[in-house]
C-alpha cells in the first residue's frame, strides 16, 4: 500500500510554512524529525490536565500517570520487540543511554589493558564514552576500518578480537553516511567470542522495524526526537542478564531501595538506572509518536523512503562535480555529498535561503570525514513526509550554488 | 573615516538588495576584491578555527592604526571578513577595542556571528578587538 503523503504532510504543523518566503523544505531529519499534532497535543494534554509527579503519591493523578508512564514503556517494549518492559530503561537520549553502558558496564567489567571496540563511522556519542572509559581504566580503544563506499570491513573486525574484548560498540546507521550496517553479523560473531554487543539505533529506529531478540543485541540506544518524538527522551534497551549485573550510573530519587546513611539499598530494574524524575510528559509523548509510525506501517515508510533515496540518488548524480560520500549498497534515506571547489559552507548558506534545511560540517563524526580526507560534506536526510517535488527543488538549489560559486 | 561612517556607508550599499542571492553575489565579489594575506600568515598560529570554515588573521600597527589581513576557506565567510576588514583597517587601536559593530545586523548577517561558531568569525571579531587591545596597552 503506498502512503497518501499530503495528508501525512498534515499531520505535521511545522511542515506548512515559509522560510524566507518560499515553502519549508526539510531535509535535516537526520538531526532531528518533526513532530505530528498527536504527539505535540499529548505533552499539551499532559500540562493541561494530568501534570503530577509518577512513582510517588497515591493520589489519583499521580498513580494515573504512573499508569500511562509504564504504559508508555510497554508500547517502546513492543516496538523493538524486547523480552521485558523492565529491560526499557528511559534515558535523555541515545548520548545517555550509551553513557550509561560505557560507565556502568565499564565499572563492573572492563579493567587494565582490556579492549572495547567501536568504529570509523561512530557518531561522538559512540566514540568519546568509550575513550573515557579507557582512561579512567587504562583499557584499550580499538575501531573497525572502512572501505571507499563507508562500509565497515568485517574481516579487519575479526582480526581485532582478542581475548581482552570486553564489548563492541557501533551504530546500526552512520549517522554521516547513511550506511546500513550489518550489525546481525557483528554480534554473532561477537557472540561467538561471549563478548556483548551495544547498538547505537538513533539513525536506524525510525526508517524500520527493529527487533532486538531477533538482532539478540545486549545493548540497544536510541532517541526519541529523531522517531517524531519530543526531544530529551530516549531509550537504553539492555537485556536483564546484564543491567542486573550493572552497578547503577546516576544516584538518587527513584532508582533507590532503602537509604540510610550506612548503606543504600538499589531499587530493582528499570528504576535502578533511572534516577531522578524522569521526563514522564516526554517518555508519553514518545509512545504517541511510534503509534503514530506504527499506523501508518514502518514497511511501508521504508519502502517508501528507498523510493526517496533512489531518486535523489539518480538526480544528485547526474550533477557534474557533485560527489556522493557514502556509497553503500544499503543505505538509509540520506545523501552526504560534497561539490567539487566549493566549501560545504558557501553551499549551505545559499540551499538555506531557499527555504531548504540541510545539515553541512562534520557530522558530529570527525573520524569519518578524516578518513575520506575532507572537512565536512552537506547532507540531506529524507523522511516518509518528504516529496520528490522537494528532491527536485534542492536539485535546483545545488544548480545555482555552481553558479554562484563555480 | 571613522568607523560608524564606514559600517553605515555599507548599510547604504546593502540597502539597495531585496534578494538574499544579490547579498551573496555582493559577497562573493568583495571576497574576491579582498587583498591576499601573506603567505606566511596563512599557518596554525594565525587560524581561527571554526566549527565549519576558517579564517586566518593577522594584525599589525603602523603609524598608530591598525593594518588587519585575512582569509578564509569559504567565500561567503571571506566576503564578511572583507567587510569587518574594510570598517577595521586603519583604525585606531582604542577605537576598534570596544567596538559595536551594528552594521552586521543591520545587513542580515547576524546569522554569520551566531555563537554556533560556525564559520570562526565571532571568534575573529573577538581576535581582532583583542590584537587592538594589546596594541594599545603597548602603545602605553
Amino acid at each position: 500500500m503506498s502512503l497518501d503523503i499530503k495528508k501525512i504532510r498534515t499531520d505535521f504543523p511545522i511542515l506548512n510554512q515559509e522560510i524566507y518566503g518560499k515553502p519549508l523544505v526539510y531535509f535535516d531529519n537526520g538531526a532531528t524529525t518533526q513532530k505530528p499534532q498527536v504527539v505535540i497535543d499529548e505533552e499539551v494534554k499532559i500540562y493541561s490536565h494530568e501534570n503530577s509527579n509518577i512513582h510517588r503519591g497515591v493520589h489519583f493523578l499521580s498513580e494515573q500517570l504512573t499508569q500511562r508512564f509504564e504504559d508508555a514503556r510497554k508500547v517502546v517494549q513492543k516496538f523493538i520487540n524486547a523480552k521485558y518492559d523492565h529491560e526499557i530503561i528511559f534515558t535523555s537520549g541515545t548520548t545517555q543511554s550509551i553513557n550509561t553502558v560505557a560507565y556502568s558496564f565499564g565499572e563492573r567489567f572492563v579493567n587494565e589493558e582490556d579492549e572495547i571496540i567501536i568504529s570509523t563511522l561512530e557518531h561522538h556519542s559512540n566514540i568519546v564514552p568509550w575513550q573515557l572509559l579507557c582512561e579512567r581504566k587504562k583499557a584499550i580503544l580499538k575501531v573497525i576500518p572502512i572501505n571507499d563506499a563507508g562500509e565497515l570491513l568485517i574481516d579487519e573486525f575479526e582480526k581485532l578480537i582478542s581475548p581482552k574484548t570486553r564489548i563492541v560498540a557501533i551504530n546500526q546507521v552512520s549517522n554521516a553516511l547513511g550506511t546500513v550496517n550489518d550489525v546481525k553479523g557483528i554480534i554473532n560473531i561477537s557472540h561467538k567470542h561471549n563478548i556483548p554487543v551495544l547498538i547505537d539505533g538513533a539513525q536506524s529506529i525510525q526508517h524500520g522495524k527493529t527487533d532486538v531478540q531477533d538482532m539478540d543485541c545486549d545493548f540497544f540506544a536510541f532517541s526519541g526526537h529523531k522517531l517524531y518524538g519530543p526531544t530529551g527522551i530516549g531509550v537504553l534497551y539492555g537485556k536483564e542478564k546484564w543491567l542486573n549485573k550493572m552497578p547503577p550510573f546516576l544516584s538518587g530519587g527513584e532508582m533507590i531501595k532503602k537509604v540510610s546513611f550506612e548503606k543504600t539499598t538499589f531499587n530493582e530494574l528499570p528504576f535502578k538506572f533511572e534516577a531522578g524524575t524522569p521526563n514522564f510528559t516526554s517518555a508519553i509523548a514518545m509512545s504517541k509518536a511510534i503509534e503514530y509510525i506504527q499506523a501508518i506501517g514502518l514497511n511501508e515508510i521504508a519502502d517508501y523512503e528507498k523510493e526517496l533515496l533512489n531518486y535523489a540518488t539518480e538526480k544528485l548524480q547526474s550533477i557534474k562535480g557533485l560527489k556522493i560520500i557514502g556509497t553503500s549498497k544499503n543505505k538509509v534515506s540520506l545523501i552526504s555529498f560534497i561539490l567539487e571547489n566549493i566549501h560545504h559552507y558557501d553551499a549551505g548558506m545559499v540551499i538555506d535561503k531557499m527555504g531548504i534545511a540541510v545539515r553541512t560540517g562534520h557530522h558530529c563524526a570527525e573520524p569519518v570525514m578524516q578518513r575520506f580526507n575532507i572537512e565536512g560534506t552537506l547532507r540531506a536526510s529524507f523522511s516518509f513526509y518528504n516529496t520528490k517535488e522537494e528532491i527536485d527543488k534542492l536539485y535546483n538549489a545545488i544548480l545555482t550554488v555552481k553558479q554562484m560559486f563555480g | 573615516m571613522d568607523i560608524n561612517t564606514k559600517q553605515d556607508e555599507i548599510i547604504e550599499e546593502f540597502s539597495i538588495f531585496d534578494d538574499w542571492m544579490d547579498k551573496y553575489n555582493y559577497l562573493i565579489e568583495l571576497s574576491r576584491e579582498l587583498p591576499a594575506i601573506d603567505p606566511k600568515y596563512k599557518t596554525n598560529q594565525y587560524l581561527i578555527e571554526g566549527c565549519q570554515s576558517k579564517v586566518w588573521l593577522n594584525a599589525e600597527l603602523e603609524k598608530g592604526v591598525l593594518k588587519f589581513s585575512a582569509d578564509s576557506d569559504a567565500i561567503i565567510t571571506k566576503g564578511i571578513v572583507a567587510l569587518l576588514i574594510r570598517v577595521l583597517n586603519n583604525q585606531k587601536p582604542e577605537d576598534v577595542m570596544n567596538v559595536d559593530l551594528y552594521f552586521i545586523e543591520k545587513i542580515g548577517l547576524q546569522q554569520n556571528l551566531s555563537p554556533t561558531r560556525s564559520n570562526g568569525l565571532l571568534a575573529m571579531v573577538k581576535q581582532m578587538k583583542l590584537y587592538a587591545l594589546a596594541f594599545h596597552a603597548k602603545n602605553k
